[in-house]
């Protein structure tokens, strides 16, 4: 499978010396999901902004569809790429049709075409258009207006979407709802997703790669079966700490996760 | 007596008004033509902003009847007595529009200017589209605070020979003459709060919709 994503050799280093990546080299093959687990700090959400050159990596080089992000202006690329962050940053002042039309409307699309695909995007991502187009992103709850993040970042139908930590500040219940709702997207669009996350059970059952950073360096990079069966102490500490209460339940883990499949 | 006084005056007050207006309508298209680029300017080098805001706290401090004093003897403004009016009231309105304009733009939460930067926004659409709409009340807040005052300090122009309602004011106490002295403070005071009224409502109708829901 051809790497919609490619990083080679890639390190970001901040003034006094500290690596915040460091060497690191991933292929994430066209239409699968990866998901890049760590402490805080160890490097996940540089290394997705590495992608759309909100970051500009001190070495190596990234590739997005085999061609150098170095090469392309930022402006044309980012709209190529969709971002999801946790606190969604809808814009306060716009209703979710013009919030969802906005990349359209910076790309000089028309009226008509920007409300037809905004109102696409909130039904598909379940806000009934006609009760959603007009509101306000302070009149909805936090798994709304995630959704509405949602929408926006597929408004161009970029190939690739960026995800740091999109469901991070929900509560369980509203979290499962919306990784429910985003495998079932991902199960008919054929998206490249680099997700950035810190909840395990996220990425088992929504990722088919999982990439663990520490102190900016690559550690792991396996299909999740292989991280949860994994003996790497580093994997294993990680896993333990996610699950607290037995060790065995990281098997458990695993399995349910196989089942929600 | 009153009505005999307002024949007599009643026409001059008009008149006296209307310079008065434009002279601030002057001095204010002025200072936001120049202070509300230079303090989106500002945002853009922030290390700018100290001194710049600085040296228009300078203007501010300076006493309105010296810095009147001082225009006078320059060359080609000192011809016409408007001319020095309109630009010690620009200067005096600068600050609150400079300062209003930065701090309305730097109080933007970072995560929707990298949002906008991240969806492909251009900086010129950043601005127009995100960072000058979610500021407009800051914004606001300058130019009516800066009408305010240069409507009140537009009265000391006529010591110049500006002229404006504050040349009723000097004739009043000139000639100890209480009813001049109020035919040019009440109607400049009258100015002042129609003007910042009609910029509140301006400000309304330009107000985001979001702000406009939370402050009914």
């Amino acid at each position: 499978m051809k790497p919609a994503i490619e990083l080679r050799g890639l390190s970001f280093a901040v003034p006094p010396g500290r690596l915040l990546l460091d060497n690191i080299s991933l292929a994430l093959g066209e239409g699968s999901t990866t998901a890049i687990l760590g402490r805080s700090g160890s490097g996940k959400t540089t290394l997705l902004r590495t992608v759309n050159r909100l970051v500009e990596p001190t070495s190596g080089e990234v590739l997005v569809l085999g061609e150098r992000v170095a090469n392309v202006s930022p402006i044309s690329l980012r709209r190529r790429i969709g971002y999801v962050i946790q606190e969604t940053g809808l814009f306060p002042h716009f209703n979710l049709e013009r919030n969802v039309g906005l990349v359209l409307e910076a790309m000089g699309r028309g009226r008509s075409e920007r409300i037809r695909r905004s109102h696409d995007l909130l039904n598909t991502v379940g806000l009934a258009a006609e009760t959603f187009a007009q509101r306000f992103p302070h009149q909805l709850s936090g798994g709304q207006r995630q959704r509405a993040g949602l929408a926006r970042a597929l408004a161009a139908n970029p190939d690739i979407l960026l995800m740091d930590e999109p469901f991070g500040a929900l509560d369980p219940l509203t979290r499962a709802e919306m990784q429910d709702m985003l495998k079932d997207l991902l199960g008919r669009m054929k998206k490249t997703v680099l997700l950035v996350t810190h909840d395990l059970d996220e990425a088992l059952f929504l990722a088919d790669r999982i990439v663990l950073l520490r102190d900016g360096k690559l550690m792991a990079d396996l299909s999740p079966q292989e991280f949860v069966d994994s003996r790497e102490p580093e994997i294993e500490a990680y896993i333990r700490a996610f699950h607290r209460i037995g060790a065995e339940a990281s098997g458990a883990s695993a399995r349910q996760a196989e089942m929600r499949r | 007596m009153t009505s005999g006084f307002l024949t007599q005056y009643g026409g001059q007050v008009a008149t006296l008004t209307i310079e008065h207006l434009w002279l601030t309508g002057a001095a204010m298209l002025f200072a936001t033509l120049i202070a509300v680029p230079c303090g989106i300017g500002l945002t853009r080098r922030p290390r700018w902003a100290k001194p710049v805001i600085g040296l228009a706290n300078v203007l501010q401090t300076i006493p309105s009847l010296a810095m009147f004093g001082f225009l006078l003897p320059l060359p080609w403004l000192g011809d016409r007595a408007a001319r020095i009016a309109i630009l010690a009231l620009t200067a005096y309105a600068l600050l609150p529009i400079l300062r209003n304009t930065y701090a309305g733009i730097r109080a933007i939460d970072p995560t929707l200017l990298e949002v906008a930067q991240a969806l492909g926004l251009t900086d010129g659409q950043r601005l127009l589209k995100v960072e000058l709409p979610l500021a407009a009340s800051f914004i606001f807040a300058g130019l009516r605070t800066a009408t305010v005052t240069c409507i009140g300090i537009a009265t000391i122009a006529a010591a110049v020979g500006a002229g404006g309602l504050g040349e009723l004011i000097f004739r009043g106490v000139a000639s100890v003459d209480n009813r001049l002295v109020l035919a040019g403070a009440i109607p400049a005071a009258l100015l002042a709060l129609a003007a910042d009224t009609a910029l509140g409502l301006l400000e309304r109708w330009f107000m985001v919709p979001h702000a406009r829901e939370l402050s009914r």
